[in-house]
């Protein structure tokens, strides 16, 4: 009887100690895993390189461990914009991979598509680029680091006003950042005296940009405002621009910065060459920060020609997803680890950045920018700065 | 006025970029009976040979466009041997879409694999890149360049298919395969020309459109279907039949564009539809080249 006895409270004082064990195992030693939905193939596959490669500096550059947890990440291919493909892809990591944060994102649908899963798994979800205002509303999960189209417009607009542009046609993708721009610039640019003449909505896929040209031509404004989503597309509409002679007839050209992206230039040629963009990252930024990074891309990748506002969004999210894990002593949290980096400041390469407590979006300085030739290459040269802008198209810009 | 010119240039610009590379599909479907889906990969295939020899061996873009037509109707030749040959004829359609969309997957997979998934360009020479007027419309010489062009192969072709010895002996075999090869002609080489000449127009229309029709690995897939609709529309095997409907598409998707932007590509299809309603063959189905 007391053998049995005796066996049975060693085995349960044994039982403990071993899980004890165990569990300080894992909190010391853990592999915490985040997934990130981008597109590694396709048509925009430079933007998913650019998200490895900012996540990657930053890992060479701060180490792959926080308190003693290892950060891997997982990488899923999604070639193009498609909200049911990036839920099945964020379920199999979430379930299969047990990843404890998503990342990534260029597109607005894919974003928005994740939401009911967050907050089911209680997940947080770091934006690396997808610009639609809306997205954070969707769910208290997300926390973005790019900008929005309201942020990099709403200063650009008013940067016109003040230049006396009268009448400006505005031109944009038909999807959400492009609405969301075209209604942006509308409401500040008219508040500051100024006329939109002619609104055009062009269908994303489009390749053929003539008529849109000859109806900018037609309405007879000084300047255009356009946004497209960075890659092939922006590249068509800026060439078509040239090469249709607008630019010959003195048409001023300005956008969001996405359309003078760095890695298009070359392909751009001198059709850039005198569009004036706001932004929140050129890769000509000047500072140390920015150029550490430009040498540490260099040396892992031979060159720094990619480096460009993807980079730094995922090189700063990565940076908030590191603050997470910390706060969160690597425990799956996800409402503490948001909740955590609320409020958050650091200096970035790009410059000031802080984590709004209510939009979860950054605020950050904005630079107005013009694309020259300088040393034989093109970059988008700072020429003013615009410095803590919110997002201002939180809660449908009010 | 001046917006209904700059409409009607930019719309016959675009329409011959959609017709040079249709109307290899159009040869091969009306006179060779194969629905050959893998017609926008050799247009691909092409684009990034002449890529590749422009960016990485650079020669120059005359030099670039010849080798890579060339190259790419030496390559696809074996296919028609080895593949092709064993579906032609109507009685085949449905081997004839399964292999050559399992063709265009390969090709897919392969140029994704062996040039990666990014945008390639063809850089354009300096005579190729200003502005040419026309009228009070300026448009980019590259296209005016391809218009000129679009308009030789109208030309050419109809020489080739109406006033030469090749021309009357393909018809013949093409009506009657059995009197002909009776008659003497060797159909089977004829069929191995006439392949090629498809294979050589898709290659074509490949690098000349690559400014419109930006190269990427999934350019195959993402584009057969604006060229099947010019086939369709324009009746198979008809080469004017296939100019009028790219024109008349090409000039409808502009003219939409223009008047009301977010409808995208609604005109397109609309167009497409009200005229097959009419045309149920298309165009020219059945009369002449």
């Amino acid at each position: 009887m007391t053998k049995t006895v005796r066996g049975a409270l060693l085995g349960a004082v044994f039982v403990t100690a071993s899980g004890a064990a165990l569990c300080s195992g894992t909190a010391w030693a853990a592999t915490i895993k985040v997934g990130v939905i981008a597109p590694f193939s396709g048509p925009f596959a430079t933007a998913g390189q650019t998200f490895k490669q900012g996540i990657e500096i930053y890992q060479a550059q701060h180490g792959k461990t926080v308190g003693g947890d290892t950060i891997e990440f997982v990488y899923k291919d999604l070639d193009q914009a498609n909200p049911a493909q990036s839920k099945a892809l964020a379920q199999e990591l979430i379930v299969k991979e047990k990843v404890g944060y998503l990342a990534g994102f260029f597109f607005t649908p894919d974003a928005l598509a994740v939401a009911p899963l967050i907050d089911e798994a209680n997940i947080p979800c770091v934006i690396f680029n997808a610009a639609t205002s809306a997205i954070t509303e969707k769910s208290p999960r997300y926390v973005r680091t790019s900008f929005t189209l309201w942020q990099n417009t709403v200063p650009l607009a008013e940067h016109m006003a003040k230049q006396g542009i009268k009448k400006v046609v505005t031109a944009v993708s038909d999807y959400g950042p492009g609405i969301d721009g075209e209604t942006a610039f509308k409401q500040t640019f008219e508040k500051g005296g100024g006329q939109v003449v002619d609104s055009i909505r062009m269908p994303l896929k489009s390749t053929d940009f003539a008529p849109f040209m000859q109806r900018i031509k037609d309405s007879g404004a000084e300047a255009i405002y356009a946004f497209l989503p960075a890659g092939p597309t922006t590249l068509g509409f800026a060439k078509a621009f040239s090469d249709t002679g607008l630019k010959a007839a003195g048409i001023k050209f300005f956008g969001p910065g996405d359309i003078t992206q760095e890695p298009d230039l070359p392909a751009l040629g001198d059709a850039a060459v005198g569009i004036t963009t706001t932004f929140n990252y050129s890769q000509a930024h000047d500072s140390d920060m920015n150029r550490q990074l430009l040498a540490k891309a260099k040396e892992l990748f031979g060159s720094s020609d990619l480096v460009t506002f993807s980079t730094v969004g995922a090189y700063d999210g990565t940076h908030v997803i590191y603050k997470m894990v910390e706060a969160t002593g690597g425990k799956p949290d996800g409402l503490k680890a948001v909740e955590a980096v609320k409020g958050m400041a650091w200096e970035s390469p790009r410059g000031p950045l802080k984590i709004d407590p209510n939009s979860r979006h950054v605020t950050q300085t904005i630079y107005l920018r013009a694309t020259e030739r300088k040393d034989g290459k093109l970059q988008n040269t700072e020429i003013a700065s615009f410095p803590d802008q919110p997002d201002y198209g939180y809660k449908g810009g009010k | 006025m001046e917006t209904v010119f700059g409409i009607v240039v930019d719309g016959a610009a675009y329409g011959m970029i959609l017709f040079i590379i249709s109307v290899g599909l159009s040869v091969t479907l009306g006179l060779m009976r194969v629905v050959n889906l893998a017609h926008g990969a050799f247009a691909m295939v092409a684009g990034y040979i002449a890529s590749y020899a422009a960016q990485g061996l650079g020669l120059p873009y005359a030099a670039a466009l010849v080798g890579a037509v060339l190259v790419t109707v030496v390559a696809t030749l074996p296919m028609e041997r080895l593949l092709y040959r064993r579906i032609y004829g109507s009685a085949n359609e449905l081997s004839q879409v399964l292999l050559t969309i399992g063709l265009t997957f390969v090709i897919v997979a392969g140029i994704n694999y062996l040039f990666g998934p990014t945008l390639k360009r063809i850089p354009l020479p300096d005579a190729l890149l200003g502005t040419v007027s026309i009228g009070p419309k300026s448009i980019p010489a590259h296209r005016a360049f391809v218009i000129g062009m679009g308009a030789a192969t109208i030309l050419g072709l109809w020489w080739l298919l109406e006033r030469t010895d090749f021309g009357i002996k393909l018809r013949a075999a093409v009506d009657d395969p059995n009197m002909a090869a009776a008659l003497g002609i060797r159909t089977e080489r004829l069929y191995m020309a006439t392949f090629a000449l498809g294979t050589g127009l898709a290659a074509m229309g490949g690098v000349l459109g690559a400014e419109l029709l930006p190269l990427e690995p999934y350019y195959a897939i993402r584009y057969i279907v604006l060229f099947l609709a010019v086939v369709a529309v324009g009746g198979a095997g008809s080469i004017f039949g296939s100019a009028a409907a790219a024109l008349a598409l090409g000039i409808v998707d502009t003219a939409g564009k223009y008047l009301i932007p977010n409808f995208g590509e609604f005109f397109f299809y609309a167009a497409l539809i009200l005229i097959l309603f009419r045309w149920p063959h298309g165009f020219f189905h059945g009369r002449g080249a």
